[in-house]
């Protein structure tokens, strides 16, 4: 097996073999296992930069890719690769995780037990990589749940006061989501004639290209793998467990559940949903739109009610999410761009932001606004600063990354696709209220940022000295940071990636 | 008519090593001392390997052999059954050798009872006549009724094994009234003789009396509403006895509800499949909202079985008389969960053996911080839970894929009714389960006691474990062997 072929399995199963090893260091050498992790996650995204090098961004369709029967009885096979549209979260995953294991050598939550913690990160960072490269539904589902089961521990027991409550709604919601669109998956592969019956993504594709599934049998099934998808997205109303769990989470859970849990439900949309599905996918695609917009406007309003430092950014994802299911939904390759582009966007951005939150609380103790009370700039300048440019980041400020996906979306929203111009009018209005929403979301960051951040700090937090930026935290930062601007000025970087097979998948929309 | 008395003595080989060793356990515990006793596990567990070395011969000498004149047959099948059962009963003596030595009961005896109630099961398996079922069943069930009763100290065990008794024997007898019936009006008992008697067949009493049937079996296999001796008797019964009621006596329900749904009266099957779909809906929701309030793990565990027991009853719903692809999709779909759900489920068993030796109360309160007393029992359950509840990388998924997939198949209203009721009790059923694995992993221990499950528990539990995990990714090898072990065959004209 070549290079070429065995690239991304290795490069998805190291974490594995990492939280293998980690499992096995005795406990009087727990302090081992953060070493360890940092050594597995370095040389996992070291091999994920190896994949982005050797990555023809020219070409169009799937590269490294590699497919062996696994499953004969049930036609499922082992197919693995990638393509422009995973390329960009498939890397990315592997950068949260490597700055999470950075971050994990002095921040871990009670009962602290690294060994554990870092392992069930590793099993995570597995299960999230897999999804984004898994070209086979049954791979792709075992994967998808494969990231339950760690995120649930992670919560349950590193979490905050609230986390048992957290945690189990977060599993049981996504699980009740993702058993369904197994179902989907399995009326898709019985409706085909026994000898095309398969799961794999790129021959079902080809076949929903050709119209081989009827109309009325698409909408049933989308029903299926919408309900998988949005749970995970979250889209409104399913977004319930995400500001428990958000907020519950100890901070590497909600950097990763923020980062990349999200972007799984998205991706899926774009490759599952939209391509083997179209006419279910026009059928739904002015309700997501609606949907989409609405939790523009509620996840911005939510914000401006929060107290909780760390829930208004959970609710800050609602919205962001949003902008992203937006430009789904109008089926055009500027949307699905715009929406890519916003998933790396936010992954960024959103996991430093709760990178800051949970420096904040263990400084400040509390995630209250009202305790911090300002003037975080006088006593902690530099996180402070940190802290300001994220947010404004995260609003939208042209110039760094979150702008450009909410641009791009509310422009896909002005001209969508042929199939949906019977509903023009209702995207240009959506397209209106959104950027209504983009205002919202200016409002409640600015806010945030003046009763936090700046005016004059409380006595007891000026007399208490609180520790700046540690090196530490300054070096698991920095690349998320330079990522943030450097997107902001160069779209490219993304939209370059993904255009390309974007354009591909999106012909059968005309 | 072929000649009843036909003995072939090489295909019933397993059979007398393990009937052997039976007589040979009660014979040697006479003369061996009081604190000896538990010794003949060793004659057991000899015999149950000779018995699996002979299976295995079978499996490789190829031919499909027949005794007692059709009414016994060897074929893949029976052979699946066979390597099954017999690793089940393996797996029960290890979790049973120190356990039985720790309270006073009989040892001999019980291990006795044990290897005739395996010996029953297989049986069941090789059995191709109603009349053969019948004795197997009652041979598998009759033991089980005394072990259940073994701890004689403890009240509830009386209670358990009476009222297990008392239900077992009121189904035996409808199930018995039933087959009479069946035979009273296809004239023959044996299994294919019968099917081909009820093509076209539509008399309400013969309906009614295949319905007896089916009652008869779903006292077995704990369905709803025939399953209330199974939280009690589960409680009240020794552990590694639940085990075995939970998981071989269960399978060997199904074994022969198999054969008698899948080949007898399969013409017949608008008769028995609705009401079968409408007991695996009932008997799941039953079993996993009850479980939620249990605060004791055995009879948690004994209301997940139950509800397991529905989401095996669902390919049995999907049968349409006929329909050869769809029937061998649902055949084997019951087939693998049975594998799966055995592997998964005596690996519980296994832990919890570990965690309650000797204490009568089991709660599951006991088992907070069990992750830090005991890490490695702790992995055990945890995994085998996780299995149960279908997460990916355990067995237990595919167990679920491969009904969801029967049901898919089907296509009709009913069968996406059923596809959602499994999907909706998958998610109660999880609540439960990961309440535990938090009380295991997130709470303060409430003792300091270490356990000490000794070599044979730790061999079974690691075994069980290593196959719950293995088993995913070689899950190719047991879909194979269900496919050939499949007793649907193409309706052949006239």
């Amino acid at each position: 097996m070549s290079w070429e072929e065995s690239a991304l399995t290795i490069t998805v199963f190291l974490p594995m073999v990492g939280a293998a090893i980690i499992a096995m260091v005795p406990s009087e050498r727990e302090e081992y296992a953060r070493t360890i992790a940092l050594i597995v996650s370095a040389i996992a995204f070291a091999l994920s930069l190896i994949v982005l090098a050797g990555y023809d961004f020219g070409a169009r369709g799937l590269q490294f890719e590699l497919n062996t029967p696994w499953l004969s009885v049930i036609n499922a096979n082992y197919h693995v690769a990638i393509d422009g549209i995973s390329l960009p979260l498939f890397v990315l995953s592997y950068l949260l995780t490597f700055l999470c294991s950075i971050y994990a050598f002095s921040h871990l939550e009670d009962p602290g037990k690294p060994r554990a913690f870092l392992a069930l990160m590793l099993v995570l960072q597995t299960g999230m990589a897999g999804t984004f490269i898994a070209f086979d539904l049954v791979l792709f589902f075992i994967f998808w749940e494969l990231v339950l089961v760690p995120m649930y521990f992670m919560i349950g027991i590193w979490g905050g006061p609230n986390r048992q409550y957290a945690a189990i709604k977060f599993f049981l919601y996504t699980l009740f989501g993702s058993v369904f669109m197994l179902v989907a998956f399995l009326a898709i592969f019985f409706s085909l004639p026994g000898a095309e019956r398969t799961f794999d993504i790129v021959q079902l594709t080809q076949l929903a290209m050709e119209g081989e599934f009827d109309r009325q049998f698409q909408i049933l099934a989308f029903l299926g793998i919408f309900l998988g998808f949005a749970i995970k997205v979250p889209m409104w109303p399913f977004h319930t467990w995400l500001p428990d769990a958000h907020t519950e989470a100890p901070t590497i859970g909600s950097v990763l559940l923020a980062g990349i849990l999200l972007k799984m439900g998205t991706y899926g949309f774009v490759r599952i949903a939209l391509p083997i599905l179209p006419d279910g996918a026009v059928a739904f695609a002015p309700i997501i739109a609606v949907l989409s917009v609405i939790a523009i406007l509620y996840g911005a309003l939510c914000c401006l009610a929060q107290r909780d430092l760390k829930r208004l950014i959970a609710f800050s994802s609602v919205g962001h999410m949003g902008f992203v299911m937006l430009g789904i939904s109008t089926l055009t390759p500027i949307g699905i761009n715009a929406a890519i582009f916003g998933m790396v966007a936010h992954g960024i951005i959103t996991g430093m932001l709760f990178f800051v939150a949970g420096s904040v609380k263990e400084r400040y103790h509390t995630r209250e606004i009202a305790e911090i009370g300002g003037g975080m700039f006088q006593v902690m300048p530099r996180m402070g600063g940190i802290f300001a440019f994220v947010a404004i980041a995260s609003l939208g400020l042209p110039g760094l990354a979150g702008f450009w996906g909410e641009i791009l979306a509310l422009l896909a929203a002005f001209s969508p696709a042929e199939s949906l111009q019977p509903y023009l009018g209702l995207y240009r209005t959506l397209m209106v209220f959104g950027a209504v929403g983009t205002v919202l979301t200016a409002g409640y960051f600015l806010w945030m940022m003046q009763r936090v951040m700046m005016g004059q700090a409380p006595e007891r937090w000026k007399d208490a000295s609180l520790e700046d930026v540690s090196p530490l935290e300054l070096g698991a930062w920095m690349p998320l940071l330079l990522m943030t601007f450097a997107l902001g000025i160069l779209p490219v970087l993304v939209t370059g990636v993904t255009d390309i097979d974007v354009t591909r998948i999106m012909q059968v929309f005309g | 008519m072929s000649d009843v008395t036909t003995v072939d003595l090489f295909a019933l080989a397993p059979e007398l090593a393990v009937l052997a060793g039976a007589l040979l356990v009660l014979l040697v515990e006479l003369f061996l001392p009081a604190d000896s006793k538990r010794r003949v596990n060793a004659i057991g567990v000899i015999s149950v390997l000779v018995a699996l070395g002979f299976v295995i011969a079978l499996a490789t000498d190829g031919q499909a052999r027949a005794s007692f004149g059709n009414m016994f047959v060897v074929d893949n099948y029976a052979l699946l059954f066979k390597a099954f059962f017999l690793s089940v009963a393996l797996f029960v003596l290890f979790m049973s050798y120190r356990y039985f030595s720790e309270f006073r009961t009989y040892q001999g005896e019980y291990y006795f009872l044990l290897l005739s109630a395996f010996l029953g099961m297989m049986l069941m398996a090789s059995a191709r006549d109603l009349v053969m079922i019948f004795i197997a069943l009652e041979l598998v069930s009759v033991p089980g009724f005394v072990m259940a009763g073994l701890r004689k100290f403890d009240l509830r065990s009386n209670e358990g094994a009476m009222k297990f008794f008392l239900i077992g024997v009121l189904s035996v007898a409808v199930l018995l009234y039933g087959l009479s019936i069946v035979y009273g009006y296809t004239g023959t008992t044996d299994l294919v003789g019968v099917a081909e008697a009820l093509r076209g067949m539509d008399e309400p009493f013969l309906n009614a009396s295949i319905l007896f049937v089916i009652v008869g079996f779903g006292f077995k296999i704990s369905a709803v509403p025939f399953h209330f001796w199974a939280p009690d008797t589960y409680e009240g019964a020794p552990v590694p006895v639940t085990a075995f009621l939970s998981v071989a006596s269960k399978a060997a329900g199904f074994a022969g509800l198999l054969q008698v749904c899948f080949v007898a009266f399969e013409p017949v099957a608008h008769v028995w499949a609705l009401p079968l779909g409408v007991i695996a809906i009932v008997t799941m929701t039953v079993g996993n909202l009850t479980a939620l309030q249990q605060t004791n793990i055995v009879r948690l565990l004994a209301y997940s079985s139950i509800g397991h027991a529905g989401y095996m009853l669902v390919p049995f719903a999907v049968v349409r008389a006929g329909e050869t692809e769809l029937n061998r999709t649902a055949f084997a779909a019951v087939l693998l969960y049975l594998l799966a759900y055995g592997i998964m489920n005596s690996a519980a068993f296994a832990a919890v053996v570990a965690v309650t030796r000797g204490d009568p109360t089991r709660l599951i309160a006991d088992y907070a911080g069990l992750g830090r007393r005991a890490p490695g029992m702790a992995t055990v359950l945890t995994l085998a839970f996780l299995s149960l509840g279908g997460i990916p990388l355990l067995v237990g998924f595919w167990a679920k894929f491969f009904v969801f997939r029967a049901a898919v198949v089907a296509g009709t209203t009913f069968a996406i009714v059923l596809a959602s009721a499994v999907v909706i009790n998958s998610v109660i059923a999880m609540f439960y389960y990961l309440k535990v694995l938090r009380i295991m992993w997130m709470d303060e221990p409430v003792t300091d006691e270490h356990l000490r499950p000794g070599f044979a528990l730790n061999l079974a539990a690691l075994g069980l474990t290593v196959l719950t995990v293995g088993a995913f990714f070689a899950f190719d090898l047991f879909a194979r062997a269900a496919d050939i072990s499949t007793l649907v065959v193409a309706a052949t004209g006239g």
